[in-house]
């Protein structure tokens, strides 16, 4: 005989402002089944607990209802109590009275009447609870990281320096990521280089990282502690080993005019190249779809310079199987690029470039070494108007958010422009300074104050050339909007933070979510903010949301933290909600084989003890079944079932929906 | 006289539309009290025979939701789902069932408001079709033992 109890928390007020606790509670103490119920303040504080421990013992329950917030928040708070006062965990539901109930909802009878309904379904679907018990896995000690960037870096080192391996997969053919690209960095304008390149190196001569550049990840099976990822070693046509990194072949190369990449566009590189001077590894890889080899099938020049022997056209893109326990997600962000600014003449105007186009001027290895130089004319400019929100918090322009860094990075580059040219005019429009940060708001001031940077705060309507000068038209909204034109030589636009183009399908090969602007999605937006709602694929980086570089590393650091506590075990205790067979009925025709996402059916073969053979049943491999249920809605003779989701307790759950009586008079 | 109340009923998985609904209530997003949640893995998870058992137990309308295509935490979950939506669309048809009590939706975690609005509009639909009382008379014919059917 069930004997359950019932325990209603009013969250604060959170719950109790719109449904009647008390009334609910006492509602649910005239349902079939429940011997005890009650409704308390916080029920997930120690008393709140300490409650339904007591209550398990003196009541002798057999099951347990916590009608408190969504069971995705304090379900494993509730059935550690549950567990704690020596009742399986899994005895333990929560009816979700928060979330989908008191915070969508007036204050009104429907409301408290939805709230004892929630209940009633809950208490039906526990009295078909079972004791269910963890099952236990391996870890296999091994990280992948995604991408190299500043973020992957962090990660990758903090990994691999408390004694685990990391793999680590780089898509271009360095790693370094977008840091690499930058020339200072705020608010201390040191350089970015200088900072970041040691850190590469270390990744590359660390003894537990494995580094695989130029290469994507394929595909991704398996679950925490146990992923089977395949990678993808796109063909470099050039043998690592042998090369020597002399760069003769590069020098030869007669295809030189093909749009540089790291210089956003703003310089040339060959065909076969190495992405910058400082890249790690610092060898280069042939651009099969601008190398004349490729293209017409002949030239190899490089191969007949190279004095190793290195250059192989025939080599091929590897698959490359790894088993891993964990995976980090750093692979960064993008920035809008051209025709998303008609308005400004993005695109149209050799002078409107963006901000890390200006990265690439002002940096010392850029293509004018430092020097600042308009794209168009190669001219130093003297007034440049640099404009903050391009695209972001521009709810028409499809992007409502703000992209964090661009407030700071418009500053460091007023400034940098300021120490190049003292006598420079540096006119920044902005909608609003969002220096929140160490040093943040200090060094926006500093622009203003020391280094004479004129801020106006407005919008620019439209950039047209007169004379061959920019003219800036927009509005200074502290001066009663007045409208205002500006002559520049150049015009620098932060353009929003987007993720890349290729999350959404990665996002997909991992089975993680992501938001609307296709950032990953983290667990929980405060207290889980570096995992994903799959267990053991953690975020590090601008891959979540834009982020600039100290929080970027603190995010990636927290990353290793948690990979590192997964990897101190050497077993996982997993969830026993998946799928059982019942052997009596399955009639082995296997159709939940070809539906079953992770092959985790098998087939088991049950004979007599004289060793005849008496039927092939299926069989769930508990390792790899991760419980989606599939199979169980599909098989036709009604003999697999999934834990926590039982027909039973799925049947019971609805039985106790509604009650059919109240249509009567209808 | 009171304006009827549908009773509504929405099966939905646990990563993308709960966790959506979730949403809506984080965001303090209000929608009409009549929707009933019940929560499974994934929408493959979901036999459709239990539609039926909710029309029996006399629900006026069933909403089913999921994660968009691609989005399934499970990889495929959600394609199941619609193929068998699909061919259960077909049964109930032929059985003379009123398909408009039905909706499938997909609704991610990020779309709270898309759930408040789905259940608004399920609710205003299903009001206007009235309680659905014809369900008894089709149960005679057929449908009766459908839950017993199902190991119940």
């Amino acid at each position: 005989m069930a004997r359950i109890g019932v325990f209603v928390c009013h969250c604060g007020e959170n719950i109790s402002s719109t449904v009647d606790c008390a009334k609910v509670a006492e509602i649910a103490s005239n349902y079939p089944g429940v011997v005890y119920s009650i409704d308390y303040k916080y029920m997930c504080s120690d008393p709140g607990q300490n409650l339904i421990k007591e209550a398990i013992q003196k009541h002798k329950l057999t099951g347990v209802v916590v009608a408190a917030c969504s069971p995705r928040m304090h379900e494993p708070t509730f059935r550690k109590a549950t567990a704690e006062a020596g009742l399986n965990p899994f005895l333990c539901e929560m009816a979700n009275l928060r979330e989908h109930c008191s915070w969508v909802h007036f204050r009104e009878d429907s409301t408290t009447e939805k709230a004892a309904e929630l209940v009633r379904v809950l208490v039906e679907k526990v009295k078909h609870n079972e004791e269910l018990f963890p099952i236990k896995v391996p870890i296999t000690k091994t990280a992948l990281v995604i991408g190299g960037g500043i973020g992957g870096i962090q990660a990758a080192l903090d990994i691999a320096n408390s004694g685990h391996k990391v793999i680590m997969v780089e898509k271009n053919p360095s790693i370094g990521g977008k840091m690499a690209q930058l020339s200072e960095t705020f608010p201390t304008l040191d350089c970015s280089q200088c900072i970041l390149t040691p850190r590469m190196v270390e990744v590359a001569q660390h003894p537990n990282i494995t580094l695989y550049t130029y290469a994507e990840i394929e595909s991704v099976d398996g679950f925490i502690g146990n992923f089977k990822v395949t990678i993808r070693q796109k063909a470099k046509s050039v043998d690592h080993k042998a090369c020597t990194g002399c760069g003769l072949c590069i020098e030869k190369c007669p295809i030189k005019k093909i749009p540089d990449e790291f210089n956003a566009g703003l310089g040339n590189r060959a065909a076969i190249y190495v992405p910058f001077p400082q890249a790690v590894p610092n060898k280069p890889v042939i651009d099969r779809n601008n190398c004349t080899y490729f293209l017409k099938g002949k030239c190899g020049l490089c191969k007949k310079v190279c004095p190793a022997d290195a250059i192989h056209y025939e080599q091929e893109d590897e698959l490359i199987k790894v088993d891993v326990g964990a995976i980090v997600a750093a692979t960064g962000f993008d920035i809008k690029h051209s025709d998303f600014f008609p308005e400004y003449g993005y695109g149209k105007y050799a002078d409107v470039i963006d901000g890390l186009q200006f990265e690439r001027l002002a940096s010392a290895s850029g293509p004018t070494l430092g020097v600042l130089k308009r794209p168009s004319d190669g001219k130093e400019p003297e007034s440049i108007v640099f404009i903050a929100c391009a695209g972001s918090r521009d709810p028409a322009k499809g992007i409502p958010y703000c992209s964090k860094i661009c407030c700071m990075y418009t500053a460091k580059h007023a400034m940098l422009f300021k120490h190049k040219n003292h006598h420079g005019k540096a006119t920044v429009f902005y909608m609003d300074i969002r220096a929140g940060g160490k040093m943040y708001d200090e060094f926006v001031r500093r622009a203003i104050e020391e280094d004479d940077v004129n801020y106006i705060r407005g919008r620019v309507s439209r950039i047209y050339e007169k004379n061959g000068k920019l003219i800036v038209c927009g509005v200074d909204t502290l001066l009663n909007s007045r409208p205002v034109e500006i002559e520049a030589d150049m015009v620098v636009l932060a353009t929003a933070a987007i993720a890349n183009s290729d999350s959404e399908e990665l996002a997909q090969k991992l089975h993680i979510s992501y938001d609307p602007y296709h950032f990953f999605s983290e667990a929980h937006p405060k207290l889980r903010p570096v995992e994903t709602n799959t267990a053991g694929i953690m975020l590090a980086g601008a891959c979540q949301a834009p982020k600039d570089i100290p929080d970027t590393v603190s995010q990636a650091s927290g990353t290793a933290a948690k990979v590192v506590a997964l990897f101190s075990q050497d077993e996982l205790t997993r969830e026993p909600l998946i799928a059982y067979v019942n052997n009596n009925t399955c009639v082995g025709c296997f159709l939940c084989q070809s539906v079953c996402p992770y092959l985790a059916i098998e087939k088991e073969e049950i004979r007599r003890r004289d060793g005849t053979l008496v039927k092939t049943v299926a069989k769930i491999n508990p390792g790899l079944c991760q419980g989606c249920g599939t199979c169980v809605a599909l098989c036709r003779s009604k003999s697999i079932d999934i834990h926590g989701y039982t027909n039973r307790q799925i049947y019971a759950e609805v039985s106790a929906l509604f009650n059919r009586r109240e249509y009567a008079g209808v | 006289m009171q304006e009827f109340e549908p009773k509504i009923v929405a099966f939905v998985c646990n990563w993308c539309t709960y966790a959506g609904a979730d949403l809506a209530g984080t965001s303090r997003i209000k929608y009409a009290t009549n929707v009933r949640i019940v929560r499974f893995p994934c929408t493959g998870r979901i036999d459709y025979m239990l539609i039926l058992k909710a029309f029996q137990n006399g629900a006026d309308g069933v909403i089913v939701s999921g994660c968009h295509p691609n989005d399934c935490h499970y990889t495929s979950g959600n394609f199941h789902a619609r193929r068998r939506w699909i061919v259960f669309n077909e049964l109930l048809e032929l059985l003379g069932f009123d398909k408009r009590r039905l909706f499938f939706s997909w609704v991610s975690a990020a779309e709270g408001a898309k759930w408040a609005n789905l259940v608004n509009e399920v609710v205003t639909e299903v009001r206007k079709l009235g309680p659905y009382t014809e369900y008894e008379k089709l149960s005679k014919i057929n449908v009766n033992s459908i839950g017993e059917l199902c190991n119940v």
